[in-house]
Formats: structure tokens, sequence, C-alpha cells
């Protein structure tokens, strides 16, 4: 499983970086999206993924999974969304204002 | 253990809070963020007196002792730097009632301002590696919006590399916490340190510093300064200051507490490599500051060309040379700072940033010329001024520890610094300029654009001439940097 789940991670960082390395500003946002998830997915993996019980405290378990980086996880995500959608809303704005979403066009020269 | 630990953090979290209720009351806006800043420098002066005296303060958030529950630690090198903090913070508000639009003042910018701060504070008060990445995001957050603020064509474009940046720098932060996280089980900074020295500071874990290295480079714009000087240009002076002195520091912070606390145990590589980043990072920002010919790029590549020398100071590692490192830092906050504030001035009275459209101001405004010119040499480094003592002791510290080539490119750094400013100098206030452009308005110096520069003016003398008064407490902190156990004792002394 652990071993399935770095693969799906690796595959999600390589779209990623693709997406983000792309001129169309839309590509780019969800490359980063893309990119966010797979950093979560190898946070998860790298605590081991069932080693036990949920962590909720009775007497006659043994094995918790380790809790804590769900709770990482969670305010990661948390950060991620809003800044996400931030970014949505400021490229929106960078796109009414400039006119244009391509990348290359958003280079910028010491013309102005 | 203490609650007074997080109350430099707080009052700007309250005062952040309680701002976005009085968005359209001009008046009370300024006076709550006024009081609030100056309070919160009173705050962390008296928190550091009691650091110096009694050592250490730390506080376990909800009562969970470390390593399970998230610690906030006051050792002397996070107070110097919150104390600095504060200062400028309450510097740069003063000049923000002065220059900042009534619009911006309605659209939250004292808002963002606060909790700018307290992001960067926090980061600076934390003691959990994963807080730290929470305080950087608190930050990174406010500083989106504070870059944007405004609305500008050039503004918008400029924060989109600016966000895109700092997305994929957070991810990666967040990847190497993942691997650190699996290899030793542990996030308080203090419980990583004995973990990492038990186990051995292995090929995993030196990867581990190097994406570390990485992460916190980007945001201290230490040899990967690529998105800076686009993005440090863009919004008004007062916010180009705050990120100038603050936000590029955090990342050095970060970097300096990392490899002395956690990752010490292969200088050979790490540290090596930190100091080739910081010999190039020196090169390339000098040649930056030497090769535009506009003022804010100028400046802007000067912040990268002090991020070098700071972060050479830690590489060398030892005593003498943490000294100097935590010395200039706090100098290179002030003066830079300084720096933007003047060069806001001198872009507004001129109406443009373009030095070959500038000259002989120095008869409109003879105070900000020799303010600049004060601020260029106590950059460079002239004795009875705040830079000498940081450049001295690093030197020692290098040449102490072999360093003579990244030493030599140091020094060689500090000429060219002085003759990048000294040419902004020269230029804007001495010469005789044909095709000077003169704004239609002359700039009015008011109380809020001189009482700031004045303020900080008289800080970097006073830092330079009151070394020896200042020298226990840097000596102190640097003491904590060197043995890391007296911070681990600390933290987890339960």
């Amino acid at each position: 499983m652990e071993i399935l789940m770095s693969v799906t991670t690796g595959v999600l960082f390589m779209i990623g970086t693709y997406m983000i390395l792309s001129r169309n500003l839309l590509r780019i946002i969800l490359g980063t999206s893309l990119l966010t998830h797979g950093v979560h997915l190898l946070l998860l993996t790298m605590s081991r993924l069932k080693t036990g019980v949920a962590p909720i405290w009775s007497e006659d378990i043994g094995a918790y999974v380790d809790p804590l980086p769900q709770a990482l996880i969670l305010t990661s995500i948390v950060i991620n969304f809003g800044v996400t959608a931030f970014f949505f809303v400021l490229a929106y704005r960078a796109y009414q204002e400039n006119k244009t979403d391509d990348m290359e066009q958003l280079r910028g020269g010491d013309d102005e | 253990m203490s609650n007074l630990t997080i109350i430099p953090l707080l009052i700007p979290l309250t005062t952040g809070a309680l701002l976005v209720f009085f968005r359209n009351q001009r008046i009370w806006l300024r006076v709550i963020s006024l009081i609030s800043v100056f309070l919160n420098v009173a705050v962390s002066l008296y928190l550091a007196y009691q650091v110096y005296h009694k050592g250490i303060f730390t506080l376990n958030m909800g009562g969970w002792a470390p390593p399970y529950g998230i610690v906030f630690v006051a050792d002397m090198f996070a107070m110097i730097l919150v104390v600095t903090t504060t200062i400028i913070g309450a510097a740069c508000l003063i000049y923000a009632f002065a220059t900042v639009e009534e619009e911006k003042e309605r659209h939250y910018f004292y808002v963002f301002y606060q909790f700018l701060l307290v992001g960067v504070i926090g980061s600076f008060m934390t003691g959990d590696i994963f807080n730290l990445f929470v305080c950087f995001e608190v930050m990174l957050i406010s500083s989106y919006a504070l870059i944007v603020l405004g609305g500008k064509k050039r503004q918008l474009r400029e924060s989109l590399k600016y966000l895109l940046i700092n997305i994929v720098s957070s991810a990666m932060f967040v990847t190497s916490i993942a691997y650190l996280y699996g290899v030793t089980g542990t996030l308080n900074m203090a419980h990583l340190s004995v973990r990492v020295a038990e186990a051995g500071q292995g090929g995993m874990m030196t990867l581990v510093a190097i994406l570390f290295l990485f992460v916190f480079g980007m945001k201290a714009g230490l040899f990967l300064f690529f998105w800076l000087p686009g993005s440090y240009t863009v919004p008004s002076p007062v916010v180009t200051a705050l990120f100038g002195a603050l936000l590029t520091k955090v990342g050095i912070y970060a970097i300096i507490r990392t490899f002395t606390l956690i990752f010490y145990h292969d200088p050979g590589i790490t540290h090596t490599f930190i100091g080739i980043l910081a010999a190039l990072t020196m090169l390339l920002g000098v040649i930056g500051a030497l090769a535009y010919r506009d003022v804010n790029r100028i400046l802007v590549y000067n912040i990268v060309a002090g991020v070098g020398f700071i972060v050479f100071g830690l590489a060398i590692a030892n005593q003498s040379s943490l000294e100097g490192a935590i010395y200039y830092l706090t100098h290179d906050m002030v003066a830079k700072a300084l720096l933007f504030l003047l060069g806001g001035i001198i872009t507004a009275a001129a109406g443009t940033d373009k030095l070959s459209k500038m000259g002989g101001m120095i008869k409109e405004y003879p105070l900000i010329g020799w303010l600049f010119l004060l601020t260029t040499i106590s950059l460079v480094g002239v004795p009875p001024l705040s830079g000498f003592i940081g450049k001295l002791l690093i030197v020692q510290g290098g040449l102490e520890g072999g360093w003579y080539w990244t030493t030599g490119i140091s020094l060689l750094m500090s000429l060219l610094v002085l003759l990048s400013l000294i040419r902004v100098f020269l230029q804007v206030f001495w010469s005789d300029n044909l095709h000077r452009v003169k704004p239609p308005q002359p700039l009015k110096l008011n109380a809020g654009l001189v009482t700031p520069v004045l303020g900080l003016g008289l800080l970097v003398i006073l830092i330079g001439v009151c070394a020896q008064w200042l020298y226990p407490y840097v000596s102190m902190a640097a003491e904590v940097l060197m043995k890391p156990e007296l911070y681990i004792e600390a933290v987890l002394k339960e």
C-alpha cells in the first residue's frame, strides 16, 4: 500500500510540476493545487498508513494510528484552500487588467 | 514557563482582529494601531530584559508538555529580532499614516499590517517546525494582500509571480517536514535536535537539511532571489520597507535556527554549501545593484547582498561569526527599513524612480540627503555606526575559520555596495542634472515622513555607539546558538 501511495505522490508531483511550467494561468493554479495534494499524500504516507485502529483511547486496544500527520494535513489543506481561492481571484483581476492569461506576455520589462 | 512569552504575538493579533470593525473610522484605525505597536515595543523590551536575567522563557500551548504540544520559546536570539521587528513596525506605521491612501486604509491595510507582524513575530518565537510553517503562511498571506493592495496593472502581474513562487516553496516546506517527520517522528525543534543527535546525521538527514535550505533560501532570497526584484518594487514604499526589513530576515532566521539547532553535525557538507551560496548571493546582489539605473531596483538588490553577508556569518559557525551575524542581522533590518523609507521619500519628491531624471535635491531636502548618506556609510560598515561591529565580527570569524576567499568576497561586496549607493547619493542629491524632471507639486515633508526616518537614523547611530552595552545580549544569543543543549534543556526541562 505504501508503495502505491508513493507512486501516486510521485505522479501528482510530476503532473503538478508539468502544469506549473505551462503558460496558461489556469493550468498553473491547478498545477499548484495538484502539487499540494501530492504533498499531503506524502505526509500521510510518511507515518505508515495503517498500523492500528483510529486514535480514540480505549483500554483494550494496543496499537493506534499516529494522529499527528492527519492534524498537519488538515491545517495544510485549510491554508491551501484559502490561498488557492485567493490565487483564482487574483488571476481573474489580473486577467481583467492585463487582458491576457498567458504568462509569456505577463513577463514585464523595464519599458513601462 | 510564563504567559508573558506570547504577549508580543497576541498584541498584534488582537489588534488586527479589532481593526476589522473600524474599517471606516480612519482616526480609530490609526489610534488603535499606534497604541498597539508602541505597547508591543514596550512589552518585547521588557520580555527581552527578563530573558536576559532569568534565562530562556517557554510556554506550552494548552498545557501540553513538549514534545507533544506546540511550544513557544523566547530565547535571546528570538527576542533581539522580536524587539527589532516591533521597533521597525512602529516606525513604518507612522510613515504609513503619511503615505498610504485613504482607499487602501479602508481596504484593511492596517489589519494586514498587524497580521504580517503576527506572522513575523510568531516565526521568531515558535519552537515547533510545523508551527513555523503556519506562522510563515500567516505572514505570507498578509504579504499577498499588502503587495496587491492598490490593484495597479503592474502590481497584479508581479503579485501573480510572487504568489506562485511562495505556494511552490510552501509545498516544498511541507514536503521537507514530511520527510523529517518520517525519519525522526517528532516536530518539536528541541526534540528534533535530540533525535538527530542520537541517530546521527546520515545521508538522509543531510538531504532533508538541504531541502530545508532550499525552502528557507527561497524565502530569504539566498541565491534563489530571482523573484525578489520584481515583486519588491511594485507595492508602496512603506510595504517594500517592511518586506525588505522583515520578510527576508524571517527566512534567514529560519536558516540560522535550523542549522544551529538541528542540522549542525555535518558542517563539511551543509555549511560549506551554505558558504558557497552566500558568496554567490553577495556577488550577484551587488552586480544587480550596480547594473540598474532606477532607485528602487538598486535598493532591492542591496537586500540580496545583505542576505548573503548574514548567511555567510552562519556558514562560518563559530562564536564570533554568529555574534556578528546576529549583530549584522539587527543592523540590516533597521538600516534596510530606513533605506527604503528614504527611497520612498526620494521617489515621491522626484516623481520618478529613474536616476537619469533626478538631481540637485540636497537644496530642497538636506535632511533626507544626509540621512541617506548616513545609511549608506552605516551599511558599508564605517566605525561609529551600526554596520561596523557586525562586519568586524564576521570578518574576524571568517579569518579564524579559514574562509579566506569568502571573507575577501564579502569585503569586496562592501566596497561595491558603497559604490552603488554613493552613486545614488551623488546623482540624486549633488548633481546638476539638466534633464531633471520636476514634479508639478513639490513634496511637503511633514512629521509623518520625518519622524520615522529620524528615529531609525538615530537607532542606526545608537546601535553602533552603544555596542558595548548591547554586546552581552548578542553574546548570550550567540551562546545559545553555539550550544544547542541550552535551548533543548530549556524546552524539554520537565
